[in-house]
């Protein structure tokens, strides 16, 4: 309990001392208490990219640690530290190719499952959910065995290969919810007026799953540009944004990388609200 | 694409033993007979009704005509041609579906002249917003489904069936979602666009009134089989079994066991000591056991007072009976008269202005005249096709369709 | 069964019927995705097992195992690091139970108070999900640098005398914990919250006309049907959080290091790659044994 629920608390109790009614007492605390205690959350939620931002005015040499003053020095110069823009192109050329793989695959993969009865059907929804439910270091480790075993030098390629593996699952998941949701009634109706298997496909199914798609392509590249343990087994000397994040803390990260975190925040959450916006928007209409 | 053009008019559609039967017969879930050896024919150009309760196989027949059901074994045949093998989207038939089943994800436009796009039409945007006309929607062109109502999808969906002039027009239930002023509405509308138009409209609908106001020829199904075939007004009037005499209206259905012929009338003694003439031709069987109906309608009721007053016209009778209900509904009053030995018996009188005849605890007579009576075969259930009879036959098919499902399932 | 919509007119989200020649298809669709899951998911684990049982080659170089049938890796590995396994195991519980406590009223925060507000709605589920959009590791090296002595919060925290003044917050298992915890909210508060929306709030109404108060509603009422989306909340922070091991490297000081820690040293810096394939088999063992106790506890089995 945080300091001002203690004081509200005692306040009420005092309420209830002098003889108020006891039941508009506990709705009075219960009415803000809920709410007060999620505002509370939410901050703890934004506490360290508040952190991230402000350091990223840092006044800082190599290392990030100690405020030393503000500057915009870092913004306007986000790859002056040497390796950090190198490595976040890595991180996003390596998020686009894992995610086109994994969405291609995976909703094709999410058709078979829900539109069609087949005798691996189980078995396929168990090995597709098996990923989620490993440790990331247990895929991790036992990839690495692999490429070591096939005597493949762990490096980009490597990396893409193994983000697309874990993405696969996520996506699965996630277009499965949108095509259960879509009436199978629409797809005979194309057939009934006329349009071939592949027309109904092309016309009507992969529109109405646009949404649910994107959503997982999405979700796959951020599961990839964000992703550590599993990069780090199989990366070899190949630097990804949070590998250098990583390898860089001990010495000290560059501002140039907070500006980047912050950067990436502040472009999402537009594009998050922008979203919402338009939807809202668009309901009305 | 090897598609019949729509002709300007209608095809006949003829279904030669057609059977469908889901899953596989399993230890403990016989297979689910939806179909049984239907045979039947729809000439070009009518409005035909498939009617029958939930469950008894009208909507499957459908589907394997649309081509989205392939049946176990039968065929189907589209003006003269056999369409069994050839798949939906190459078959000259359009389906209004039960939920209308618009894409959503275009506008009203586009949802109509999708059929014509994929049949290459040069003037698909024209002949779209010309079927749009004929529904009176061609001011909500651009908008998309889910923003009309109910019944502007209904008509949207039609508009899209019918701008493609298929040989065959199905439509599954279609007025099933809307309230019961658009429903009729609805029904005259389908009825004027059907002989405008000139098509093969064939109607799936559990609706009995519905199916007899609109349709040309009316089909009743039960249980995967036609039970009778015809006109409403035949059907109505010279019902051949139990189910459609209860399906279809209502009828007062009493065993009995015919004792003699008079010239063309059969001589029957009924259950409850009531007696009647039947004619012969309106009677399935001649001889032993027969079932006698008549329409509550063409009931008369009498207090049982005058039982030495006024000369009885030589009329049919069921016999003395008690009234237990009498409802008054606007248009008429209906009793409920119970009978010893028949049963429960209902008579509806038109209300004409006069006081009540009878009221409830009341003694009366109950007679007709022999030419609207009919005779059913002496072992057919006097309760099929009533309400109560079809709630189990209802949930005994869904138990069975659940038993097969699972063992589908498991398969 | 869409296959039996004829029979009845309710028409479920399944496969559609009486497809011709249409047999093939689901194998095509699923060809390249089962492909490589089997080539990069299944084979990897059996190849982990495989290594797990091999033996080093006598007198070979560092790391040069040859195949045998070693199950002495296995007993061995779990006696030198079963503090590591419970450790992990603790940890993760003891993340999976804060970020529940965390994360529920914050879902029901913003699934049942906020129901009237839409925007408001929004508002706070971008906030929930806003911390996902900076990278994971930049977050906890931030809850590095704010736990750290030097920095304002300690300091402050120190000012007021909420902590004594010889306290340190970094290289303990609290800040592993707590950072562990911080990660996983929003994994814990959006299944939650998407059970809570489904809430019909006539059922809270019903159980009001029934003479419950707020507390018995919430106890037999919400709390029973928010189930599934607890089930799910648990299980993505628990499995993930029992394998991590950056927030421990992070945050955390030598006597707070998990399994994670050991298998990433057992492969990397020691080239022990038999007792790290079998540390890490044996993990994955553990979480998928607890997981489905867990599950048929719960009894809830369509998760996905």
């Amino acid at each position: 309990m945080s300091a001002g629920q203690v004081l509200a608390g005692a306040a009420a109790a005092e309420h209830v001392r002098s003889g108020g009614p006891q039941r508009a007492w506990r709705r009075r605390a219960g009415d803000w208490l809920l709410p007060a205690f999620a505002g509370l959350a939410l901050v703890y939620l934004l506490v360290p990219i508040a952190y991230t931002f402000a350091f990223s005015f840092n006044d800082a040499g190599r290392s990030n640690l100690v405020w030393r003053g503000a500057t915009l020095d870092n913004w306007r110069d986000p790859c002056g530290a040497p390796a950090v823009c190198s490595a976040v192109v890595t991180s996003l050329q390596i998020g686009v190719l894992a995610t086109v793989l994994a969405t291609a695959m995976g909703t094709l993969v999410a058709l078979a499952l829900v539109r069609h009865r087949f005798r691996l059907r189980a078995t396929t929804n168990l090995l597709v959910f098996l990923p989620m439910a490993t440790p990331e270091v247990v895929l991790g480790a036992s990839l690495l065995a692999q490429f070591l075993n096939l005597r493949i030098a762990p490096g980009f390629w490597t990396v893409v290969v193994a983000h697309t593996m874990f993405c696969l699952s996520f996506v699965v998941v996630t277009v499965k919810a949108r095509v259960a949701s879509l009436d199978p009634r629409l797809e005979e109706a194309a057939a009934d007026l006329y349009a071939s298997p592949l027309q109904a496909f092309w016309r009507v199914t992969l529109p109405l799953l646009a949404p649910g798609i994107a959503a997982a392509a999405l979700l796959s590249f951020a599961l990839s540009f964000d992703d550590f343990i599993i990069t780090n087994f199989n990366s070899g000397s190949t630097d990804t944004f949070p590998k250098f994040v990583y390898v860089a803390a001990t010495r000290g990260i560059p501002a140039q990388a907070n500006v980047i975190g912050s950067a990436m925040f502040l472009a999402i959450l537009a594009v998050v609200v922008l979203a919402r916006i338009l939807t809202a928007r668009r309901r009305l209409a | 694409m090897a598609v019949a053009s729509g002709a300007s008019s209608g095809a006949d559609l003829h279904l030669d033993r057609l059977t469908k039967r889901f899953g596989s017969s399993r230890a403990g879930a016989p297979a689910a007979l939806a179909v049984d050896d239907l045979t039947l024919t729809v000439p070009a150009g009518t409005f035909f009704a498939l009617l029958g309760p939930s469950g008894c196989g009208k909507t499957t027949t459908l589907r394997m005509v649309a081509g989205l059901e392939e049946p176990t074994s039968g065929r189907v045949l589209i003006g003269g041609q056999d369409v069994t093998a050839t798949r939906a989207h190459q078959r000259p038939v359009n389906t209004v579906f039960q939920s209308y089943a618009l894409f959503p994800h275009m506008d009203v436009l586009a949802n109509v002249a999708f059929g014509l796009r994929r049949r290459r039409r040069r003037d698909a945007e024209a002949a779209a917003r010309e079927a749009l006309e004929l529904v009176e929607l061609a001011h909500l062109a651009d908008r998309r489904p889910g923003q009309l109502s109910g019944g502007q999808q209904q008509r949207v969906a039609l508009a899209r069936a019918v701008v493609n002039r298929p040989a065959v027009l199905l439509l599954d239930e279609p007025l099933g979602a809307l309230d019961l002023k658009l429903r009729r509405q609805m029904q005259v509308e389908l009825k004027r666009i059907q002989t405008d138009v000139g098509l093969t409209f064939v109607h799936v609908t559990h609706d009995q009134e519905e199916a007899m106001t609109m349709a040309d020829r009316v089909a009743v199904m039960n249980d995967g089989q036609v039970e009778q075939l015809g006109a409403p007004q035949e059907l109505y009037d010279l019902p051949r079994s139990a189910f459609v005499a209860n399906f279809l209206g209502q009828s007062n259905l009493v065993p009995g066991t015919v004792t003699g012929a008079r010239g063309d009338l059969l001589e029957v003694a009924l259950a409850g000591g009531g007696h009647a003439l039947v004619p012969r031709g309106r009677s399935v069987s001649a001889t032993g056991r027969v079932v006698v109906g008549v329409r509550p309608e063409k009931v008369h009721i009498a207090p049982d007072a005058d039982r030495d007053g006024a000369a009885e016209p030589a009329a049919n009778s069921f016999g003395t009976g008690t009234v237990v209900d009498a409802s008054f509904a606007g248009v008429s009053t209906q009793y409920l008269v119970d009978v010893p030995g028949a049963g429960r018996l209902s008579v509806f009188t038109q209300n004409l202005g006069h006081a009540p005849l009878v009221r409830r605890g009341d003694r009366v007579r109950l007679s007709w005249a022999p030419e609207h009576g009919f005779g059913l075969r002496g072992d057919d259930d006097p309760a099929a096709g009533t309400l109560e009879h079809q709630d189990t036959a209802a949930t005994d098919a869904t138990a069975a369709t659940d038993a097969t499902a699972d063992a589908v399932v498991a398969g | 069964m869409a296959a039996l919509a004829g029979l009845s007119p309710t028409a479920a989200a399944g496969p559609p019927p009486g497809r011709r020649g249409a047999r093939w298809t689901p194998y095509l669709l699923l060809a390249p995705g089962l492909l490589w899951l089997l080539l990069f998911f299944v084979l990897p684990l059996v190849l982990l097992v495989t290594t797990s049982l091999s033996e080093p080659v006598p007198g070979g170089e560092v790391g040069q195992t040859r195949p045998a049938f070693r199950v002495a890796n296995y007993t061995e590995a779990l006696a030198d690091y079963w503090p590591w396994f419970l450790r992990s195991v603790g940890y993760g519980l003891l993340a999976t139970v804060l970020a529940l406590l965390i994360g529920y009223p914050l879902a029901y925060a913003i699934a049942v108070r906020a129901r009237a507000r839409p925007l408001v709605q929004q508002l706070l589920l971008v906030a929930v999900v806003a911390p996902f959009f900076t990278s994971f590791v930049l977050r906890t090296i931030a809850w590095r640098q704010v736990l750290a002595d030097e920095s304002v919060v300690v300091s402050a925290l120190k000012a007021l005398a909420v902590l004594p003044d010889d306290a340190r917050l970094t290289a303990t298992p609290l800040a592993v914990v707590a950072g562990l915890t911080y990660n996983f909210i929003p994994f814990m508060t959006l299944p939650i919250y998407a059970s809570l929306e489904r809430l019909d709030p006539r059922l809270l109404e019903a159980g009001q006309d029934l003479y419950a108060g707020p507390a018995t509603t919430f106890a037999t009422v919400t709390l029973p049907l928010s189930l599934p989306g607890v089930v799910a909340g648990t299980l993505l922070t628990f499995i993930p959080a029992t394998g991590d091991y950056v927030n421990a490297a992070l945050l955390g000081g030598p006597g707070s290091a998990m399994l994670g820690n050991v298998i990433d040293s057992r492969f990397f810096r020691v080239v022990d790659y038999p007792t790290a394939a079998a540390l890490s088999f044996l993990l994955m063992a553990l979480i998928l044994a607890l997981v489905a106790l867990y599950v048929r506890r719960a009894g809830t089995e369509d998760l996905l």
